[in-house]
């Protein structure tokens, strides 16, 4: 009798654990056939931005586009499709709006270059004001030393 | 010099502010995302007619006609404000109106073009919601003009206004020709 009280409670905490790990994946339940296209899967979807509510993922957007989106995404991984190619697949559809992080590309390449250039700008500003600095001290001891002779 | 010391950095402020001021003047509006498939092929499909499900809408059929494609659904709220407008532009005549019944319940569908009048030359069914996907669709209604060689000329997303159709799509069509005959065939 202890013994199948016992099985019982070890059932009861695998059925929990089991019960967990599906409302950890409340949003996006469907499971991959192998954890490595689940990775990649979980990492597409974080990747994505929902176009309903905007400022959420695919992954953690409850709405229903949403989970046509990532049906679309599962079945591409499914077919075999890279991450590269499923990515310009919504791309081409949704714009670059889609991604969270915007692409290096010539539209947005000021968006990327600007910080550099202007650095840069900072750098050269400071190199000057440094030199002129330096040689009027320079000079400031020359007159110093003519007033002395 | 002294003086262009101190004007300089004035006028770089006075220009950044100008700069912040139109940007968030002229941004477009957040919620209407710009669509990529503009000036690109409209996506190929082949879909069930909704009103006989045994025949199929193609985009093969619709090529050598100016359509509009106008994505609503009976759940959608703002489709039934623009439902007048629909009809509107079927009895102008000017271009035909291809219907894409997304993730909508059969039967609600036709009870209610039954009820409201059906706009429509032609409907496709998308049961799952994913040919909506290959439009770009993000909600409803969404319309995409597309010319005979099947080319998404334009997108206006929202309800369609007089004004949108007057100010937006009219201008778009070729006036010397009247697309009416289209894609009922």
């Amino acid at each position: 009798m202890p013994l199948r009280t016992a099985s019982l409670f070890m059932a009861a905490i695998m059925a929990a654990l089991l019960l967990g790990t599906s409302v950890a994946y409340a949003i996006a339940p469907e499971q991959m056939p192998t954890p490595q296209l689940e990775t990649r899967y979980l990492a597409l979807i974080q990747g994505f931005r929902c176009m309903q509510c905007q400022d959420e993922s695919l992954a953690d957007s409850p709405v229903n586009l949403a989970a046509d989106m990532r049906r679309q995404i599962r079945d591409m991984l499914l077919a075999g499709k890279t991450d590269q190619q499923i990515r310009d697949f919504m791309v081409s559809r949704y714009g670059y709006f889609i991604l969270f992080k915007p692409p290096f590309v010539l539209k947005t390449a000021w968006l990327w270059l600007t910080p550099g250039v202007l650095l840069l700008v900072g750098v050269l500003v400071a190199l000057r004001v440094i030199r002129q600095r330096a040689a009027l001290a320079a000079t400031d001891l020359e007159d110093n030393d003519l007033t002395d002779a | 010099m002294s003086r262009l010391r101190f004007i300089l950095p004035l006028l770089l402020f006075a220009l950044l502010v100008a700069v912040f001021a139109i940007g968030i003047r002229e941004s477009p509006d957040k919620d209407l995302i710009p669509s990529p498939l503009i000036g690109k092929p409209a996506p190929d499909f082949s879909l069930p007619n909704l009103t006989d499900p045994a025949q199929r809408v193609s985009s093969t059929q619709l090529r050598g006609h100016w359509y509009l494609l106008n994505v609503w659904g009976t759940w959608c709220g703002s489709c039934r404000m623009e439902h007048s407008m629909l009809l509107r532009i079927k009895q102008s005549g000017l271009i035909p109106l291809v219907g894409l019944d997304w993730k909508d319940d059969r039967d609600d569908a036709l009870s209610f073009l039954k009820q409201e009048g059906d706009p429509y030359a032609t409907i496709a069914v998308d049961r799952d919601g994913s040919e909506a996907i290959m439009w770009g669709v993000y909600g409803a209604p969404e319309t995409f003009l597309v010319n005979p060689q099947g080319i998404v000329i334009y997108k206006y997303i929202g309800p369609i206004t007089e004004q949108a159709w007057t100010q937006q799509i009219l201008p778009r069509l070729p006036m010397n020709q009247t697309a009416a005959a289209g894609a009922s065939s």
